[in-house]
């Protein structure tokens, strides 16, 4: 019986029966268990940023003069804009979500398209600051941050390591929302399935919500 | 059809957009007052509001069942003690 409405259900869509209603109920579960697997996935992460968020705290207590004077050489309207352009990047794709899950694939695809293109953007953002980072002396083991105290020493190593891996996160992400892209022009992300790229979109959430984290505690710390 | 999930309007995701927009500037402009070791606390709050906007509404937690609040909960509370014992070891050297 379930076998046949499951070939019913992929020679054509069902609607208005019965047994779609059902089809409907057991993907339903289907999408929340892939919903919960990326959120379990998700608390790990939490828990890998939590930890370096700690050293951080621990840190800026001991060394608070140092972190202050090591905020100062961040630029603050990098930070400004890569904020922005991440929040942006995570309303496109809550968007693309919606768009998908009304049959508006244009309006997914396009709203898509430009959080790839706002992650790129972050990303050329970033080399450019850790470009000028490194070409001032500013880097892990450079000679200046040995020379210097080593509270700076400690702020900028936090620093490339939280960003660092940020930034990763971002490549990341983006791989799986372009995953996801091409799953909505092949089709196979539709108004009825669409658990790929909700958790895609999870995915890039996460990486929002770290930055908001990590900019006020590197740009603005006063 | 009625089983179907939750569907957020864009011009609820766009008022989300916006607020966090405008919280990011608040922020900003907090860290040009001098208010002491108070600045960090302003700072992380202002950002706990954000992360719960982008919690709430754009990852979908407000509409979602138990299991995944629950879990994310708990995850906040280990959270919470890895920070707190953390500090109360590192407070009473």
């Amino acid at each position: 019986m379930s076998s046949h409405v499951a070939d019913s259900n992929k020679k054509a869509e069902p609607v208005k029966t019965g047994e779609s209603v059902k089809t409907g109920e057991s993907m339903k579960t289907d999408e929340a268990g892939k919903k919960l697997g990326m959120w379990l996935f998700l608390y790990t992460e939490i828990i890998l940023f939590g930890g370096l968020f700690v050293l951080y705290a621990v840190y800026s207590t001991r060394y608070t003069a140092d972190f202050i004077e090591g905020g100062k050489e961040l630029n603050r309207i990098f930070g400004v804009v890569n904020t922005i352009i991440l929040l942006i990047s995570s309303f496109a794709v809550a968007a693309s979500i919606t768009a998908v899950q009304k049959g508006q694939r244009k309006i997914a695809l396009w709203a898509l398209g430009s959080t790839l293109g706002c992650g790129a953007i972050f990303l050329v953002n970033k080399y450019f600051e850790w470009g000028h980072k490194i070409s001032i002396g500013i880097y892990p083991n450079s000679q200046r941050l040995l020379d210097g105290p080593d509270g700076q020493n400690m702020f900028f190593g936090l620093y490339y390591i939280i960003t660092g891996l940020h930034g990763l996160h971002i490549v990341i992400g983006m791989s799986f929302l372009a995953v996801a892209f091409g799953f909505i022009l092949a089709g196979r992300v539709t108004a009825n399935r669409f658990a790929l790229l909700e958790n895609a979109g999870l995915y890039w959430h996460l990486v929002d919500l770290i930055w908001i984290f990590v900019f006020p505690l590197f740009y603005l710390i006063v | 059809m009625e089983s179907k999930a939750h569907i957020i309007a864009y011009k609820t995701l766009f008022s989300v957009l916006l607020a966090l927009l405008l919280l990011t500037g608040i922020t900003v402009g907090a860290s040009f007052v001098d208010m002491g070791k108070f600045n960090v606390w302003v700072a992380l709050g202002i950002a706990s509001m954000k992360a719960s906007l982008v919690l709430m509404i754009f990852m979908h937690l407000k509409f979602e069942g138990r299991a995944l609040i629950l879990s994310f909960l708990s995850t906040v509370f280990f959270l919470a003690i890895m920070i707190g014992f953390t500090f109360w070891d590192v407070g009473f050297r």
